[in-house]
């Protein structure tokens, strides 16, 4: 277990505050209490996270939740071995014994019952009982638990359970405001602001389309994607299409609006 | 009759001399008619126009076709070349000798301009093909009288020809006219109704064979432009060109909606769709920017240059905040000619608005008039310093008037050209009056309100019939009423479930079998949520033994659901009365028996299912009885209503499977079925052809499978193999045992959900 070391943030990563959330984080931090960030795909929530773990200098484990995540993927399981069977910590296992910061993305992906096994974690108890092993861990002083999920999926069945939600405190977040956006797209990527406007106007043409075809807008994240495309030489009209629209729509009347769109304001 | 002595030229008189006629009328308008053929036609020309006019005035069906082919004939050949003359005078008297002469005068009478839309001579053959056609399927005999009828429908046919050919290309026409032929050359009033274009299914028949980008087809695009690019939303409501070629109605928008033609043609390189966003985005700026103003004071010339600048105000501030609406205001934007600014006879006014709007609008265009120069620039200056207001360009627009005012602006002769900007609204939005003008107030506005009586049924819902001999669909053929079923008598129905305990007790034992096994364990999984000890054992002695070892020591769970929608459609025609052969019971108690078992099966099941029944008076009445929604419980109501089922009528059955596919439909479910539990096949009163409900009803099969939806049929005719399989391919059972139902059908249905 000397391999800790992977899982520190050695260089800061580029977060634009939107506002106060970096102080309300840390004290949220200087508490240990769990923390909750909702907010639409791409809008920066984990790197966020990713952030703080490096401004607090501790190490981060990330698990992306998927609907087949069962308890042992997070706890750890029996592995075989030449004299049986030898157990392996999972990531939270790992991290409550390391002391890193726990990051479990997409929370709502995970089936239920998984979700149930951080609750002695993110309460006063801070253990981790492997009742598979007979083990008890005791979290360590460092450790910190953050969830975050994607309230936009409105389904039923994707949901966390109230017993869950009430042990979290809770940051949203959305898309940020045109001006911002512009700044984060321009400094993440390198390119003028006037191309960062432009492409920050068709993220929000798209943002409006949202509920009516379109699950999600288009994110900040794939914002800096044509951005990047464009300062690869590629023609901004051809760069967005494929960054902006095509992976966001397969409904043929938002993608012709959005191309639309696109010639618009790229006249 | 008195002749009058009418003095020609040599020439003219040898003409007149060479068309031998005798009429006074054609005397009278000879001279006319002459002039302009000699101008237009060749010597020829003008030989032969003399030579089948002539013709015309013999063949002994009055003066009227003389004069009107002496009229219109040049014009014709001009456009279309004179060897066009005798073929006119051939299809006249063609019509004059099979019965239809009374077509001769609209014929010739419409043939000018119908020749403007078609513009070619061959085009114009296909023409006359079109109507031979025409009229060899509509004019005809009756049975038992020694007359051949000319057809009903060609004199108005020929009246809207040229209107239907300024809709319509050729083989649109063609199409059209087919869709009339087909449907009403039994009936000649509704004949007349149809080709005159009074019938409703006329006009909607020309719609869809238009050329141009319709709005209905696109309507969601653009309410998606309008949401995504101007956070904006609202109705589109269409309105027809069709009827107005005179008076051009204008896109606006008022408390009901944004109203819109209902197609548009591409026009100087931009694509119908792109009009309409041209107009939306306009409509959209206005609604953004724009702010009302009280008009009782102004001119009509200070309004509509009030118009003008607010126009150029809000198209301004959209294309700022997107550039690519240039190009597209740029290519509709007619552009005015400068140079009849000279013009003294006429009112510029709309003229010189055109320009500066123009000027505004387009860089490039540089306007030489200094008085309308320095308005656009003071125009530019305004918005150099921000948002600007509709006020504030009211006061330039008044002081525009005020400064380029001209005698002649008061001039009934309006200049015209180029100055319409098609794709702006009419800006009533702008205007505030303040006082409503001399009629009388809302006198009748109370009657409006008491008209409007209280409705307790559905208005009825319109589908298209799949008619397999043209391969259309007839547009909104269809209408359906949906009702909830009247209740009965509920201890009939918990007395059939009673008769049949016993079957039920079996069918009780097969549910259980397919009941869905909630968790169910997989095994040998490498990663799985829990080691499963029996497997881990016999890996470690393999391992222990030096042989392979299998890694798949975990196992896991799944759910195991079943996840099946069932709308269960129930044919209540009339034939449902008969006894069942072999039974004292009737079809309809059978049915009722069956549909009760496999309701209580399905409710045992836990499955989402809904039941309905229909039955049809033609295709303006096609009921449709709401038995059991999917949100209901099988419940005492819901075993009333089944009770209450009553047959009558015939069976329509495409439409109400369409109908209840739309409920299917919006249930979520990995598989949706639909059974059809029909004792005979589809057959309405008001059609003819066995074939046209048999094919509809397969259509209405195919598109549910689009839709994701597998229907099923069981058929209680015994000799249903004859048809059946037309409609629904393999997917149907037919039970011969009719008294069997009620065992039948809770077993196919578990057999087909399994």
């Amino acid at each position: 277990m000397n391999d800790h070391a992977q899982y520190n943030i050695n260089e800061e990563p580029f977060y634009q505050a939107q506002s106060d959330e970096v102080e309300l984080y840390e004290a949220a931090y200087a508490a240990r209490l769990p923390v909750m960030v909702k907010g639409p795909t791409g809008c920066g929530k984990s790197r966020f996270i990713e952030y703080m773990a490096w401004k607090l200098g501790k190490p981060l484990i990330t698990v992306a939740c998927n609907e087949d995540m069962t308890a042992s993927d997070l706890v750890g399981r029996y592995l075989l071995d030449a004299n049986g069977t030898r157990w392996l910590d999972g990531p939270l296992t790992t991290a409550a014994r390391i002391g890193a910061i726990c990051y479990l993305d997409e929370v709502v992906e995970a089936r239920q019952d998984t979700t149930v096994v951080i609750h002695p974690l993110t309460d006063h108890r801070r253990t981790l009982p492997l009742d598979k092993k007979g083990e008890l861990i005791e979290a360590h002083a460092d450790f910190q638990l953050v969830i975050s999920y994607n309230p936009g999926y409105q389904s039923l069945m994707k949901d966390l359970k109230q017993s869950t939600k009430q042990r979290f405190t809770g940051f949203e977040f959305d898309y940020p405001s045109e001006a911002t956006e512009t700044t984060i797209v321009a400094k993440e990527t390198g390119v003028d602001a006037e191309l960062a406007t432009k492409l920050v106007k068709i993220g929000a043409t798209a943002r409006n389309l949202k509920g009516h075809g379109l699950d999600e807008g288009i994110s900040t994240r794939l914002l800096t994607y044509a951005a990047t495309l464009i300062k690869g030489g590629i023609e901004p009209k051809a760069a967005c299409r494929m960054a902006l629209v095509r992976p966001i729509t397969d409904d043929a009347d938002i993608r012709v609006t959005l191309d639309h769109a696109i010639e618009t304001i790229f006249a | 009759m008195s002749e009058e002595t009418i003095v020609r030229s040599a020439k003219s008189e040898a003409y007149w001399q060479q068309l031998n006629c005798r009429f006074p009328a054609a005397n009278k308008i000879f001279d006319a008619c002459i002039v302009e053929a000699k101008s237009e036609l060749s010597e020829e020309g003008v030989s032969s126009y003399i030579d089948n006019a002539r013709f015309l005035g013999k063949m002994g069906r009055g003066v009227e076709p003389l004069l009107v082919y002496l009229e219109e004939a040049p014009t014709v050949a001009t456009l279309v070349g004179e060897k066009v003359l005798p073929d006119i005078k051939d299809f006249a008297y063609f019509l004059s000798t099979n019965t239809n002469f009374k077509a001769i005068v609209p014929f010739l009478q419409s043939l000018a301009a119908v020749t403007r839309r078609l513009h070619s001579y061959e085009q114009l053959q296909q023409y006359f093909e079109l109507l031979k056609k025409m009229i060899a399927d509509t004019s005809g005999s009756v049975h038992g009288h020694h007359t051949t009828f000319p057809s009903p429908g060609l004199p108005f046919l020929l009246e809207q020809a040229p209107r239907l050919l300024s809709q319509l290309s050729l083989q649109g026409l063609s199409n059209w006219m087919d869709y009339g032929v087909r449907y009403y050359h039994t009936h000649p009033e509704r004949q007349k109704d149809y080709f005159s274009l009074q019938a409703p299914d006329a006009v909607a028949v020309m719609q869809r064979e238009r050329h141009g980008t319709l709005m209905v087809d696109h309507e969601r695009q653009l309410d998606l432009y309008l949401r995504g690019l101007w956070q904006d939303g609202d109705y589109l409501v269409p309105y027809s060109l069709i009827f107005d070629e005179l008076r051009k109605p204008m896109p606006y928008f008022d408390d009901y909606g944004i109203r819109l033609p209902d197609v548009y043609d591409d026009y100087n390189g931009v694509s119908g769709i792109n009009r309409y966003r041209a107009v939306l985005a306009h409509i959209a700026a206005h609604r953004k920017w724009s702010s009302k103003m009280v008009v009782d004071n102004w001119s009509p010339f200070q309004r509509i240059a009030v118009e003008m600048f607010e126009d150029s105000r809000v198209e301004y501030l959209a294309m700022q905040q997107f550039p690519g609406l240039r190009k597209l205001f740029l290519a509709l934007h007619p552009v005015p000619d400068e140079d009849d600014l000279s013009k003294t006879d006429m009112s510029l006014i709309r003229l010189r608005l055109a320009l500066v709007s123009r000027a505004i609008l387009d860089p490039e265009f540089k306007l030489k008039n200094d008085a309308l120069k320095t308005f656009v620039d003071r125009f530019f200056a305004t918005m150099g310093k921000g948002e600007s207001s509709s006020p504030e360009m009211a006061d330039i627009a008044l002081s525009f008037i005020a400064k380029t005012r001209r005698q002649t602006d008061l001039s009934p002769n309006i200049y015209f050209d180029n100055t319409e900007v098609d794709y702006r609204d009419d800006n009533r939005h702008l205007w505030i009056y303040i006082e409503q003008g001399d009629e009388e107030e809302d006198t009748f506005e109370h009657l409006e309100d008491q008209q409007r009586d209280d409705v307790d049924t559905l208005p009825p819902r319109h589908y298209h019939e799949w008619d397999y001999s043209s391969q259309i669909y007839r547009p909104d053929w269809v209408s359906v009423y949906e009702a909830v079923q009247a209740a009965g008598n509920v201890r009939i129905v918990d007395g059939i479930l009673e008769k049949h305990a016993a079957l039920a007790k079996r069918l009780k034992a097969i549910l259980d079998a397919l009941k869905p096994q909630e968790k169910v364990r997989i095994r040998y999984q490498e990663e799985g949520s829990e080691l499963d000890l029996d497997v881990a054992i016999r890996s470690l002695i393999d391992l222990k033994s030096g042989s392979q070892p299998d890694m798949r020591i975990n196992m896991s769970h799944k759910n195991d659901g079943r996840d099946i929608a069932v709308m269960l459609v129930v044919d209540l025609s009339q034939s449902l009365n008969e006894k069942a052969a072999g039974s004292s019971q009737t079809i309809l108690e059978l049915s009722q028996e069956a549909v009760t078992l496999l309701a209580w099966t399905i409710d045992k099941l836990g499955d989402k299912f809904a039941i309905a029944g229909f039955n049809s008076d033609t295709r303006h009445d096609v009921r449709y009885s709401h038995i059991k929604g999917f949100s209901e419980k099988f419940d005492e109501q819901v075993k009333g209503r089944l009770a209450g089922m009553q047959a009558q009528y015939s069976t329509r059955m495409g439409a109400a499977m369409r109908h209840a596919a739309h409920y299917l439909e919006a249930q979520k479910a990995d598989k949706k079925l639909m059974l059809v539990l029909t004792d005979g096949e589809p057959a309405d009163i008001d059609v003819d052809d066995d074939q046209l409900l048999i094919q509809d009803t397969h259509q209405a099969v195919k598109e549910l499978q689009q839709k994701g939806i597998y229907s099923y049929c069981i058929n209680l005719d015994q000799k249903a193999d004859e048809y059946v399989a037309d409609i629904f391919g393999k997917q149907y059972t037919v039970i011969d045992h009719v008294d069997k139902l009620p065992e039948q059908l809770p077993k196919i249905f578990m057999a087909l959900t399994k």
